[in-house]
Parts: C-alpha cells; structure tokens; sequence
C-alpha cells in the first residue's frame, strides 16, 4: 500500500499533501515558532512538520499551555501566534486560551485536527464540533473540506486575525484532507468582500477632538490595550508630550505610555491609583484611545455619568463605541493612524492647551497624589508581596518581561512594577484567566532567548498549568519564576473577607507541594525565601543565572488585601483605601 | 435609555455553512431579541438574505448593527427602520370548516385578502400574507376553537423606492 505521505511520492508528482501544503503556508508566513501537541487527527501534519526546520515546534504538556504560549509570543512581539491541535480532547483543552486570547483581542492562528471528512457527524473517536464549540471566542472559524482550499483559508486566517481589532482565527482540518494531494500555490493577497477594516479615521471628527481637547479646562487621556495592540505607543506619547496631558493606563495598556513620566497617573479601574480614578471622575474632557470601558475599569456606569464631561474615543472597533457608555466624539480608526494624524494637525496648525489652566488641573491632581495610595505597611517579620514587585523592578532595572497569573499577585505587579515600554506586560485582562502566567512566561523568552522574563504568580494560579516546568526543562528556558505564596486563593479570600465576614469558603490552599524539590524534580533551581531581609539577595542570585530556570518561592504575608479597591457597584471615586482601615 | 422599539433588520452573508449559526449565535450570546429570523439564497447564489425582527432600545439597536457587521460573513446590514419599508408574512392555517363554520371561514379569509389553497371535508387551510399586525389581527378575529394548526415564516422586509440592499 502507498501512502500520499511518503515525501518521495509528493515530490515526483510535485503535488503536496494537504499536511505539506499547510507547513508551506506557515513558512510562506514567516511563522517562527508553532506550540502544539499531537494526536491521531494531527499526524500527517506532525509527520510533514519532521521533514522541515523553517520553524521550530514547541512541545507543551497540555494544550491549554500551547495556546497561552502562543498567545504570549504574539502579546510579546506584535506577530500572530500559532498552536496546532488534535481534534476533541486536543481542541477542548484548548478552548481556554483560545477565549483567553479573544477577549484581549490576540491575533492568532489555531490549527485543529478533525476526524475525516467521511465521518464527520458519526460521533467518530475523537470527534467533536470544533468550529461549533469555539464559534463564540473566535474572531472567525473555518472548516477546511478540500484539500484545494487549504492555501487560501490559511492565507485569509492569518489576515483576519492580525488585521482590523485582532483576534484568534481557528482552522479546522480534518484529516484526510491532509493526505490529498494538490498543487501549491499561496495568494498574494487576499480580499474578502465581507471584511474590509476602517484604518484612517475621519479628518472632521479628529479636529472636532482637538478642539475640544485643546480648550479643556481638565483634560485627561485613558489608554487601553488598543494602543500596545495597534503599536502606537510612540504616537501617543508624541500627542501627551506635545499638549502635556494627564494620561492613566488600563490593566492592559500598561507601558504604552512610560510610568516614570510625572504625566503618568498609574493604573485606573477597581485597583487603579487614587490619582487616576479621581480626574477620571473629574476631567471635563475624556480622550478615550483603544480602551473599552470595561465595568472593571469605570465602576457604576451611572456613577460615572453623573459627572458630565464631553468623552472623545478612538477605536478601530465600531462596536467598542458607545456600547457601555455614550460618545460624544466617536473616531473610528486605527489608533496610529488617528493619533499620526492628530499630532500632524497639532504640529501645522500650533494647537496648544491654555498653559494656566492645565497647571491648576495638575495642581488638583499632585493634591489627590500626596494621598500616597500605594504606601503600604512594612514589615520586618513577613515579607510584603509589594515589597517583592518593587525589589523584582530594581534588580531587573525595570527591563525584564513581567507575565502574570490572576489574583492579588497580579494587581500587585501591574501596581508596583513599573512598565516604561509596550509589550512587557503580559497578563491576562479579559478573561482573567488563571494558568497563563507560566506559559505566557514561554512564550515571551522562546521569542525574547536574552531578555530577562519573570512570571509573577500565586501558589493557586501556578499550580493550574505546573506540567508546564517539563516544557521549559526541555527547552532550557532560563525563567524566573515570582511566585507569592500566601497560601490562599488570595484575591478570594481578599472579597470573602470583606463581603462575607471572613467565611473563607474554599479559599485556603491546603496541601501545597515543596514548590523547591517540586522544581528541583524537574531539574530547575528551587528556592524559599521567608525573610525579607533575604528578598532582594534571593532575587538578585535568580535573575544571576543567566541560563537557568529558578522557581522563587517568596512565603508572603496572608493577610495582605489589594488597594486602592472599588467594590462592586461603586463608582470610580468611592474607592476604599489602605489608609481607611 | 430609550424605550424598547420593534426594528426589521436586512442582511446579506456569504452563503456558506455556519453563517446562519453565526448570525444566531451572536444574538443568545449577547442576549438580544430574535421575533423573527428568515433566510434563504438570493438571485445571486454566493449570498443568503436574512430578515430578522428584533426590538430594543436604541443604544441596543445600535450595537446589534455593529455586532452583525462584525461578522466576517456579514456582508452588508440594513435597519429597514432607519427609511420607508415594506414588510410581509406568509402564513398558512388550517381550520374546521364544519357546519356554520364552513361559511364563517370562507367569509373572514375573503375579508382579509386570504386564499383557501386545501379543501377538505372537515377544514380549510388558508394562506395570508401582509404585515405582522395583519397576520396577527387575522387569528384574533378567529374562534378560537376553530385554529387546527399555524404556521407563519417570520418577516420578510425591502425598502421602498430606491432603498436597495446589494453588493
Ligand atoms: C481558571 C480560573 N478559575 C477561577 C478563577 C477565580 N479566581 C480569581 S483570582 C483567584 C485566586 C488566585 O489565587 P492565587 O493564584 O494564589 O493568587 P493570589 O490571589 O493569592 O495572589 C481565583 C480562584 C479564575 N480567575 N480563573
Ligand atoms: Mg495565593
């Protein structure tokens, strides 16, 4: 019996398999890395991916680890990220990053394996409705039923999800389709008639924005995601420093704009800074740039709104407009593009914010910061977890990639290190998502080998995706893992305390493992750090061996909670404060 | 936030497998209204128009435009109530035509423009078509006891005059 795999047989015929085609398609994309994990849908895919070398097939221990991985790879570089999975358990273990991914907008390109064409529908091994599962957290789908169309559905993934708001675009291939054989031959472009994304945004709404912006008593700029998604950190900061406004951060658009710039008022939003949630509240102008009004970020809608101020908003996604909160200005475009565009009229036409009032609008706002809202009480016997954020930024000079699990440690780390550039934080802000911090971590140092990468994480989330320590052993991925061990589900425990007397149900995380012989067992360097004094030394000897993975874990004070914090329903300036209680 | 009004939205899709799923899918998860949803190829048969009959306040409206547009096999969507439309149902109902009623039926279906299309010894069925309203007023004006069996295809909708939705 002949096989169409045998590689011999393609090339006499110089047709390509269906797997083969699909392989060139990647190396047609440039694509560097694919994290996957195989099985019996996948193995014609997996056997042409033997035959190459053009790019390089992680290995990880579960699937949801593939898609984190390559979920942070494209977070970290701007690229699309790339996983291949078998069909059913393959693709339901993936669904988790693939919903990760789309709710903070990641372009990626998922390959899944399908049983063959002739037993879709029979409830076949390993079958399920992978396009009908992941329909809702995709950007777009497809079903691949002819070998023919393997090249242009590639091509019209990849294009789908890197262009307009980005997203994750999952193929699905059933199996005998990657045996077929067929000519190859990849479009050069690719034109949907359904899908055609805004880029320039329009000229009269831009100077209406300007105008209003200009003559703002209290200006304030709010930046999201958007911003580190459409590379436009330089433009942005080019119109902050030109007009010389206030400009606060969402989870996810933190290092967009540099922390350090005295212009910079810190995280908004439930666990945001004092400063920024208060001329959030206060400004007469709001310039909204690729951020979406999320109920994490403005609070009680009505709380918000009873505070009128005119609200400009820059987005490339129509529908991210006006959908909590009603726009005044909308300016639908790319962010690089409107704001080039912005900065260009600025520049021509010497717009300028009126000196005198912008100073008092600062003055109110250096008053609202000598609050000191992220003080926190030292402690000589328990190590503060804010503490290890803020010496984790000094010994890294505030340069390493920092990738986060979910839970307190998470706030603490988008509050205390201090991000300066786009694309080093990488942290799951949607979904919220538990798990992600070490695989994220992967996906940053396979893309970044030199660059220093630290995966701040709690005993509860790491322990969601821990497999992943044999993965980076193979790899020799040189990771330094920030894990704040409280010992509780900690930002479970922070709202059981404070909304349900204290009942701890659940949240105590019993039964941990030695993390240090845990990490040692697969080859990596443990540690336990107990004493404060001994957090900066611990640190600096980690992130000292520059080619070894280190699992770091710092036993911290339990009882410590998250502040400034918003409780559910309240509104942006009814924060609770360390200082009240 | 405006009050909640009926609104007949026209689409057109890529005619591929999974579209309507999309189109519907969307709707449950974002917990919109469906009244009324019909498709079928056009004369073109690379695309499928739907009508859909959905209400909400404007703001809802607004983002049901958006979001259907954001689907990548949505090609072009059209809130026939933004201008002047037409609408029209079909529907078909069966009932007793017996004794006194055999009369009655003939009677109301000829009042209301209907067709009877299937005559047998014990019913009628009828076929009407109008508006929703139409349709509606037709089976209040029915005894009760006397509807065997409804069906009706949802909306259709198109805009008058030079209201036209195309590629
Ligand atoms: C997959 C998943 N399950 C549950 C949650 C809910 N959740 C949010 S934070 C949290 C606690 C996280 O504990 P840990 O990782 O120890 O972090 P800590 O808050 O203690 O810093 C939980 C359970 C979630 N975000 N993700
Ligand atoms: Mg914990």
């Amino acid at each position: 019996m002949k096989f169409a795999m045998e590689p011999g047989m393609a090339n006499s015929s110089k047709q390509l398999t269906g797997a083969e085609i699909l392989i060139r398609c990647l190396h047609e994309e440039n694509v560097e890395f694919v994290f996957g994990y195989p099985g019996g849908a996948v193995l014609h895919i997996y056997d042409a991916i033997f035959h190459q070398d053009k790019f390089k097939h992680i290995l990880v221990r579960h699937e949801q680890a593939a898609l984190h991985a390559a979920d942070a790879y494209s977070r970290s570089t701007g690229k699309v990220g790339v996983a291949l999975v078998t069909s059913g358990p393959g693709a339901t273990n993936a669904v988790t990053g693939i919903a990760t991914a789309y709710m903070d907008s990641i372009p990626m390109v998922i390959i899944s394996g399908q049983v063959p064409t002739y037993a879709i529908g029979e409830d076949a091994f390993q079958e399920c409705d992978t396009v009908g599962i992941t329909r809702p957290c995709v950007k777009h789908n497809f079903l691949v039923k002819d070998v023919k169309d393997i090249a242009s559905t590639m091509k019209k993934a990849f294009y789908v999800a890197a262009s307009g708001r980005p997203g994750p675009v999952l193929v699905d291939i059933p199996k005998d389709i990657t045996a077929h054989l067929c000519d190859f031959d990849y479009p050069e472009t690719v034109h949907l008639r359904s899908y055609n994304p805004v880029t320039k945004g329009h000229l009269g709404q831009i100077k209406k924005a300007l105008k209003l912006l200009t003559e703002a008593k209290r200006p304030m700029v709010y930046s999201g995601g958007g911003v580190i998604l459409g590379d436009a950190s330089e433009h942005l900061n080019k119109l902050i420093q030109s007009l010389g406004l206030p400009i606060t951060s969402t989870l996810m658009g933190l290092g967009c704009f540099p922390a350090s710039d005295p212009k910079f008022l810190g995280m908004l939003g439930m666990h945001g800074t004092y400063e920024a949630n208060m001329a959030m509240q206060d400004c007469d102008v709001l310039l909204a740039v690729g951020a979406r009004f999320d109920d994490r970020v403005i609070g009680n809608t009505a709380h918000f709104l009873s505070n009128p101020r005119t609200i400009i908003h820059i987005d490339i996604d129509p529908s991210s407009i006006s959908k909590r909160v009603k726009i005044d200005v909308p300016i639908v475009g790319d962010v690089k593009s409107v704001l080039a565009d912005m900065n260009e009229l600025i520049a021509t036409e010497n717009l300028k914010q009126n000196k005198v009032e912008l100073a008092s609008w600062f003055k109110q706002i250096d008053a609202w910061r000598t609050k000191k809202c992220m003080n926190y009480a030292q402690s000589s016997e328990l190590i503060k977890p804010q503490y290890v954020i803020q010496k984790l930024h000094e010994v890294t000079k505030g340069e390493a990639f920092v990738t986060s699990d979910v839970g307190q440690h998470q706030m603490w780390a988008a509050q205390y290190y201090k991000f300066e550039q786009p694309r080093r934080w990488i942290n799951s802000g949607g979904l919220g998502t538990m798990g992600v911090g070490l695989p994220y971590a992967m996906g940053v140092q396979l893309a970044f080998p030199d660059a220093q990468v630290a995966c701040v994480t709690g005993e509860g989330s790491i322990q969601m995706n821990i497999q992943e320590l044999s993965t980076c052993a193979q790899y020799q991925l040189p990771i330094k893992v920030i894990m704040l061990n409280n010992r509780y589900l900690g930002m479970v425990r922070q709202w059981q305390e404070f909304f349900y007397e204290n009942r701890y149900s659940e949240s105590y995380m019993d039964s941990l493992p030695d993390f240090v012989k845990l990490a040692e067992a697969y080859g990596h360097v443990g540690m336990q750090i107990t004493k404060p004094g001994d957090v900066e030394g611990a640190l600096k000897e980690a992130f000292a061996m520059k080619s070894r993975f280190v699992f770091l874990d710092f036993i911290t004070d339990q009882k410590e909670n998250v502040f400034p914090m918003i409780q559910n329903g309240k509104g942006l300036s009814e924060m609770i404060l360390a200082e009240d209680l | 936030m405006t009050t909640s009004t009926r609104h007949i939205i026209s689409l057109l899709m890529e005619n591929e497998s999974g579209a309507l799923s999309r189109v519907a899918g969307l709707f449950s998860a974002r917990g919109y209204n469906i009244e009324s949803l019909t498709v079928a190829p056009t004369e073109d048969p690379t695309l499928s128009r739907m009508t859909i009959v959905t209400s909400g306040s404007d703001e809802v409206i607004e983002q049901i435009i958006k979001q259907l547009n954001k689907l990548i096999d949505v090609v072009k969507v059209l809130d026939l109530n933004d201008g002047k439309f037409i609408e029209r149902e079909l529907m078909l109902v069966k009932v007793k035509a017996t004794g006194t009623f055999r009369e009655e039926m003939k009677r109301m279906c000829d009042i209301f423009r209907g067709r009877i299309i299937d005559v047998a010894d014990g019913s009628f069925t009828i076929e009407l078509t109008g508006s929703g309203t139409k349709l509606d007023a037709f089976i209040e004006s029915l005894d009760k006891s006397a509807i065997l069996e409804t069906v009706r295809t949802g909306a259709s909708g198109i805009g008058r005059g030079d209201r036209i939705l195309k590629v």
